[in-house]
């Protein structure tokens, strides 16, 4: 297997297929070195901002495969959970409840603004990714109507430490962590358990290494393998040596020991995952998956093709509410007027720097896309510090990295159907 | 009265009579109408050729320019070497304008090109491409070796956000042969300057390489079949329409006063797509004419709802909530009318 692997061919066609990932990996590499960051400080802000964003980046995946294209329309879900997260801040629902509630409220919110978006969608066909671009807009528009204006006004809200001083319109900021400093949705869901990051992956690997024993068993008693011998053998050696090496670390004296991962979430983002997964293999994610192939095949096969599209981007939209709402507590602060405008965009940038495209997009595309986003986002100030003796410029040049990843992407896409069609 | 409903569009129509309806208002405030009227001329000549880049682009097929910052970016560099060089007055505001032609001409060639690789999806690689440039160019601002007084920072490295131009070439065409009528200032230099521009597109589109991009524009498969050279003409369009940016920020900032660099040209494209848009032209067809009516309405609208919005809400920011919505959601309206390639009932 290893040894087909290392063909020329298979290498070269690997690198091409993945060329966008490679080139931010030597990225955030070149950046690593340069920014004399702490490595312990650097996997601790990429642990922490895992956490944050893969629910987000993952509620990208449904609207790609319905033939949407990137969900531009990404901030109206962020909206819908601000909505419910001012609601559950006001009425002081704290802690764990408090996210619940935020949770539960954010849902019909969601689906009603997903259903919006979709029949704007669906008029807009072809067109849906500057159309998802220039909702979000309007809607900020809108939305900035309702917080600066009617809050105090139409909409009750008295002595509330929200409301800006003169009674009328919501505060630029709005502290996460309850009235004292205590209590709020801060860390809601991320300090519930947090768990050793090296007792986290002891226990993967140990899961790992018994599946892998347990096939290699089947094998020898003949029973058939989804895949050869020498992968589950890989497996086996991989998860021995990822069990020493972390053994090595918590008994060293080493500053990685004290890496933490917020358990809860993880697992939430997990079960996200699996929810994307079993989705595609119900009757709506096979319409899902005809749609995105072809709206003729799937009309002709009697699949209603606007129902099955809004259907993709309420869903899409939900759990973008969601995930804002688990990005907020992680943050502990709402910047109400702007914490949702660059939602659509970041996220965007992450899954497409992990591999995928308009049309394709997996699980792994959006985990390995937030890990090397967010390793660039990290190092990159103090890289262009370090360079032109200016962090701004890193700043800059992070900014142009994540419109010319979306623009070269999308470029990219456009050519080849291009192409394709002209052959 | 369908028809002449029909005729003059639904939004143009609301549009329009929500202009009408904020003047009146504005006169029974009390607000001193002849200020506001100034305001509405003045921002009619500062943001029209900056509207106008989007006809040959929309012409030939492509969409609205929403690539504008590109255009804007070239105006602005030669703007900046102009001021760099030293030149005051009337000098200053042409030599800027030869400065950025020569890049404009480059980077609008090299833009089509982009174009025509990517047909089908032009708008939304547009506004990423622009996006990005913009951040390009921030950095860009920074590294470059300036030297003006007038433009660095005091302290530190790189241009100033915002300066002054009033030295050099700020408000040359605004007091070019102006006067007052009834107190409503009218800055003739501006407004001939633009209605010039107009009328070099105007005679554009009329000429051969015009009306060629145009019948290419309307229906590719006959410009095909008539041996047309589509891409060629995209490339040309894109080209002028990167000019007019160029141009139109010059005449922007000159107007304005200040330079705006960094972040600024972001999001000017939308507000130009929004302008021509109500003006009465689709994705697919524009006018000249569609570009006058559309700058004055949207324009004029902004300019006079600012005040009477102040006056009504003391709260908030309501003429900015007002401009986003009513931008966007035009834009939205105009897209509803594109029949994408899939479309499917």
């Amino acid at each position: 297997m290893l040894t087909k692997f290392l063909k020329k061919e298979s290498v070269k066609q690997f690198a091409i297929s993945n060329i966008v990932s490679i080139i931010f990996i030597a990225l955030s590499l070149i950046g690593m070195l340069l920014s004399e960051l702490g490595s312990v400080y650097i996997f601790n802000e990429l642990i922490n901002r895992i956490s944050r964003n893969s629910f987000l980046v993952l509620s990208l995946l449904i609207p790609i495969l319905a033939g949407l294209g990137l969900n531009f329309g990404l901030v109206i879900g962020a909206m819908a959970g601000q909505l419910s997260i001012i609601a559950v801040t006001y009425w002081q629902v704290d802690g764990i409840l408090g996210f619940l509630l935020c949770i539960v409220l954010a849902l019909p919110i969601g689906i009603l603004f997903g259903y919006l978006t979709g029949r704007l969608f669906n008029a807009t066909k072809g067109q849906e990714m500057i159309a998802g671009l220039i909702v979000s807009f309007f809607a900020n528009g809108l939305y900035q109507f309702l917080l600066l204006v009617m809050v105090g006004t139409v909409i009750p809200m008295k002595d509330s430490i929200m409301i800006k001083p003169d009674g009328i319109g919501l505060r630029n900021t709005i502290a996460l962590n309850g009235v004292n400093g205590d209590g709020g949705i801060k860390y809601a869901l991320d300090g519930i358990f947090r768990l050793n990051l090296f007792y986290f992956i002891i226990i993967l690997a140990i899961l790992l290494l018994i599946y892998s024993i347990y096939q290699i068993m089947n094998l020898n008693r003949n029973i058939k393998l989804k895949k050869p011998r020498e992968t589950y053998i890989g497996y086996t050696a991989v998860s021995l040596g990822l069990i020493v090496i972390s053994v090595v670390t918590l008994v060293s004296d080493s500053m990685f020991k004290n890496l933490k991962i917020p358990l809860v979430t993880w697992i939430v983002i997990a079960l996200l995952c699996l929810f994307n997964r079993l989705i595609m293999k119900t009757k709506l994610g096979q319409n899902f998956r005809t749609v995105g192939h072809s709206q003729h095949i799937a009309k002709v096969a009697g699949i209603n093709v606007n129902r099955t599209r809004i259907q993709a981007v309420i869903i899409s939209t939900v759990l973008a509410a969601w995930g804002q709402i688990i990005f907020l507590q992680n943050i502990g602060t709402m910047n109400t007027y702007g914490s949702h405008m660059q939602v659509a965009m970041f996220s965007i940038a992450a899954i497409l720097i992990g591999g995928a495209s308009v049309s394709n997009a997996k699980i792994s595309h959006a985990i390995t896309g937030v890990i090397l986003f967010h390793m660039i986002f990290i190092v990159s100030p103090t890289a262009g510090k370090a360079i032109f003796g200016d962090a701004q410029i890193g700043e800059f040049f992070r900014a142009f990295v994540v419109y010319g990843v979306i623009g070269i992407s999308l470029a990219l896409h456009a050519w080849k159907k291009y192409k394709l069609s002209k052959m | 009265m369908k028809v002449y409903i029909d005729k003059i569009g639904i939004p143009r129509l609301i549009i329009a009579i929500l202009f009408i309806v904020v003047l009146v208002t504005a006169n029974f405030q009390g607000l001193p109408m002849n200020m506001l009227l100034s305001d509405v001329v003045k921002r009619f000549g500062m943001y029209g050729i900056l509207v106008l880049a989007m006809v040959p682009s929309i012409q030939s097929g492509v969409g609205p320019n929403f690539a504008l910052p590109i255009g804007i970016l070239c105006g602005l560099v030669g703007a900046v070497i102009s001021i760099e060089y030293g030149f005051v007055g009337f000098p200053g505001l042409f030599m800027a304008m030869v400065f950025s032609l020569p890049l404009a001409l480059l980077i609008g060639y090299l833009y089509g090109k982009l174009l025509n690789a990517v047909k089908g999806s032009e708008m939304t690689i547009a506004t990423y491409t622009g996006f990005s440039m913009v951040q390009f160019m921030c950095i860009a601002w920074i590294v470059l070796p300036f030297r003006s007084t007038k433009m660095v920072w005091p302290i530190g490295k790189g241009l100033r956000n915002v300066f002054t131009i009033e030295k050099t070439f700020g408000n040359v065409l605004n007091n070019l042969w102006h006067f007052d009528i009834y107190g409503v200032h009218i800055p003739t230099g501006l407004i001939l300057l633009f209605l010039f521009t107009c009328f070099l597109v105007f005679l554009y589109t009329k000429s051969k390489t015009g009306t060629v991009i145009l019948a290419a524009g309307m229906n590719p498969e006959f410009a095909k079949a008539s041996g047309v050279n589509i891409n060629r003409g995209r490339i040309i369009a894109n080209m002028v329409s990167t000019v007019l940016g160029a141009i139109g920020i010059i005449v922007y900032s000159s107007s304005y006063g200040f330079v705006q660099l960094y972040g600024a040209p972001l999001y000017m494209a939308f507000p130009a797509v929004a302008a021509i848009l109500i003006g009465g032209a689709t994705a697919k067809r524009a006018k000249i004419s569609h570009v006058i009516i559309g700058v004055l309405l949207f324009q004029g609208l902004l300019a006079s709802s600012m005040p009477v919005a102040n006056e009504l809400f003391p709260e908030g920011n309501i003429s900015e909530m007002a401009r986003m919505v009513i931008q966007n959601g035009i834009i939205l309206y105009a897209l509803t009318k594109v029949k994408g390639g899939k479309y499917v009932d």
